[in-house]
């Protein structure tokens, strides 16, 4: 019953915003569905991890529509924690933009109807009503890519439409596919993620990797895996900063856990390959995403690249063994999600600070937005792996996972790829933060369009320190200790990925 | 069902999906956008057909469903749709310079569509013998042909229709094996085609207004190296 309650608030939040009240109406209704989004999810986790997974019945002739196991349960958690974060994010940043009203009731609309495509793909168990709501999210999330309006930001809008809904098209054949599989194995299970499990051992081998193969690729477009990626720079890169979070932390997780429930599936039925391909995709991801993170100019590009490469890292990780690296790739998503979602709060926050996105242009930021640089600083570092950040437990633990399974060559590349990108994102960070400062102070002639109001304008505004200081407590305290409730739920994740 | 009749309707759905093939090659190369919506229409009124002439051969009303949400949501509301948000002026435009000339386009369409009935043998062969027809072929061809659609073409509009065609070569496939998709899962993907087309709708405007072009295969200024004047302009 909790989720459906999930699954309407933000409907009903989408809703209310379009009233035309107070200043902070829409803001606040945005804020206060998200965090009674939040405490419903953790309730429903807290239910799941201690072993009591959601099955609801209901209507129109499909049998099971909403099943909450632990993979689904964690990805929810998720979802609703960064809708939260950047909903409060949201609140300083749009202000500081000096919209119009009616503009940023369009805003908060889009925002809410995102976050509801977002929070409907783990709940919901008929993987074409899945493929739905992952097209949804894209139709979403388009205007507020293009919100801006600029020249760049429409491309960038009409890019990750045209891809990701090509992208969907061919995912929408390998789901046809999968259903025409399940016809053909002769069992009468439902049409779900579960009774695609039972019936995968009789399913025609064929049939299923071609579906399998169509939604890799098809599903992968909207991850933003290698051959498919080049829409999400541009697009995580031109919307404002707080979707972007959404974006990059929780929006590509989430459709990768769509990805991820073909791996089970993959399993239960003889030779499937689900495993090296999801290795050489993760690589080539993981590979491309480090080189080109040595030469980003803008430093949202970089954070976007940066989850290239991260969900490059989780695939690899499934793909080195889901029995063994399984926990740690759980535990990848969820230390990248509440990562990113912190670098792009922190990058937003140099934005505001500076006005430019353009790395060439931010030289000594720590003397003119002490928040924002350390905010730089602990997110590139915590991004990049560094101990005792969560990204570094992860990620060492992937290593390890595929030490143990004898992948010497991929775990091999899968470090050299991130220690390069460990040294790309800190470069350019540190010469932001701390690089020869006197270009700030406005004595060389380049720095005009350093604006005056933007210098006037350089103290962060509350909520986005706030927003900011949450996003900062799990990626800090994850690498040091995970909580017991959360460390069943991985567990439970990892079990669902090998069932 | 007697066996002529039987016959009969596998005839007339081959001639339903290889005129669904036509329409698709004609996209590819059709220069006016306003041609390129017609022979959308027309092909979404060939894949309505043919799911209703399967229907009639299996029996099955889930089949008629998919027919009827087909003739209603992309012939009518489609170019209603477009018109509302997008602004008829679009359906004016005209394309002088492809990215291919148009008999190379064809060219390629052609080995796709090659392509792609290799690429149905192994599906083919592993559905039930009832379930074999021109429609796997053809909807993985229609597939193939929107997105080489969308590698071609620049204009707006004829973008747009390389994506619905994909979707509806995806349609065209899935109804001849994947029988009985529940009624809601199908109006929810007819809906979901429409969002695509309002969605679009409003970008294609937003360009024309803030950029001035529809050409928006054009707009390529989003780039790791070379982008100086246009990151100068936006960080403005």
């Amino acid at each position: 019953m909790s989720v459906i309650i999930i699954l309407l608030l933000p409907l009903i939040a989408a809703a209310l915003v379009c009233i035309p009240l107070k200043k902070y109406w829409a803001s606040g209704v945005t804020v206060v569905s998200s965090v009674a989004i939040l405490i419903l999810a953790t309730r429903i986790t807290l239910r799941v991890a201690a072993g009591n997974p959601v099955v609801s019945t209901l209507m129109f002739g499909l049998q099971q529509w909403i099943a909450v196991d632990g993979l689904s349960a964690l990805i929810l958690l998720l979802i609703a924690f960064v809708a939260t974060t950047a909903a409060i994010y949201s609140v300083g940043y749009m202000a500081h933009e000096n919209l119009k009203p009616s503009k940023l009731r369009l805003y908060y609309a889009n925002y809410n109807l995102f976050v509801f495509s977002m929070l409907a793909i783990p709940v919901l168990a008929d993987p074409t009503l899945v493929w739905i709501v992952v097209e949804l999210t894209t139709l979403c999330s388009a205007l507020l890519v293009s919100f801006q309006n600029t020249r760049e930001a429409l491309e960038a809008a009409w890019k990750y439409v045209v891809l990701s809904l090509m992208g969907a098209g061919m995912a929408l054949f390998g789901f046809l596919v999968l259903f025409a599989a399940m016809q053909a194995s002769g069992s009468n299970g439902v049409y779900t993620w579960d009774g695609l499990i039972v019936a995968a051992p009789t399913m025609p081998p064929v049939l299923l990797q071609t579906a399998f193969l169509l939604i890799l690729i098809g599903l992968g477009t909207k991850v933003g895996l290698v051959p498919m990626h080049t829409w999400l720079p541009d697009a995580h890169s031109q919307a404002p900063t707080p979707v972007c979070a959404l974006l990059s932390g929780i929006e590509t997780s989430a459709i990768l856990y769509v990805i991820l429930r073909m791996f089970p599936i993959m399993h239960a039925s003889p030779h499937s390959h689900a495993e090296t391909w999801a290795l050489v995709l993760g690589l080539i991801s993981v590979g491309t995403a480090a080189f080109l993170l040595l030469q980003v100019r803008d430093y949202k590009r970089m954070f976007a690249f940066s989850t290239v490469e991260h969900m490059g890292i989780i695939l690899t990780a499934v793909g080195l063994g889901a029995s063994v690296a399984g926990y740690s790739a759980m535990l990848q998503i969820v230390s990248h999600s509440v990562t990113k979602s912190f670098c792009f709060f922190a990058a937003g926050a140099a934005l505001m600070a500076v006005g430019t996105r353009e790395i060439a242009a931010v030289r000594g930021l720590i003397r003119k937005s002490p928040a924002a640089s350390v905010g730089l600083v602990l997110g590139g570092l915590a991004i990049c792996g560094a101990p005792p950040m969560a990204v570094f437990l992860s990620e060492f633990s992937i290593l390890k996972a595929g030490l143990m399974q004898k992948q010497y060559v991929a775990t091999g590349l899968l470090a050299i790829f991130i220690v390069i990108a460990f040294f790309g994102i800190m470069l350019h960070i540190n010469r932001m933060v701390f690089g020869a400062p006197e270009n700030i102070n406005g004595e060389s002639p380049e720095e005009n369009h350093l604006e005056p109001q933007a210098v006037e304008n350089s103290h962060l505004p509350f909520s986005c320190r706030l927003a900011m200081i949450l996003a900062a407590v799990p990626v800090l305290v994850l690498g040091v200790y995970i909580p017991k409730p959360l460390d069943d739920l991985l567990t439970q994740a990892a079990a669902a990925l090998t069932k | 069902m007697s066996e002529t009749t039987s016959q009969l309707l596998v005839n007339l759905n081959a001639l339903a999906t290889g005129l669904f093939l036509l329409t698709a090659f004609g996209i590819v190369a059709m220069r006016q956008a306003r041609g390129c919506l017609n022979l959308f229409i027309i092909q979404s009124l060939l894949l309505a057909a043919s799911a209703a002439l399967l229907g009639l051969r299996h029996e099955s009303s889930h089949l008629y469903g998919v027919a009827l949400v087909n003739l209603i949501s992309k012939p009518i509301i489609v170019p209603w749709l477009l018109r509302r948000t997008a602004s008829a002026e679009i359906y004016t435009r005209r394309e002088i310079d492809q990215v291919l000339n148009i008999p190379t386009a064809l060219l390629i369409a052609l080995a796709l569509t090659i392509l792609s009935y290799f690429l149905a043998q192994p599906i083919l062969n592993a559905v039930a013998p009832e379930f074999r027809g021109p429609n796997v072929p053809i909807g993985i061809a229609g597939l193939l042909l929107g997105a080489f659609t969308l590698t071609v073409r620049r204009e707006a509009l004829p973008l747009l229709i390389g994506l619905l065609v994909m979707e509806n070569g995806a349609f065209l496939a899935g109804i001849s094996i994947a029988r009985n998709l529940p009624l809601l899962v199908e109006l929810a993907i007819a809906t979901d085609g429409l969002i695509i087309v309002f969605i679009s709708g409003v970008l294609i405007r937003a360009v024309e207004k803030h950029v001035g072009t529809t050409a928006v295969g054009e707009l390529a200024s989003l780039k790791e190296a070379a982008a100086e004047p246009a990151a100068k302009e936006a960080s403005k």
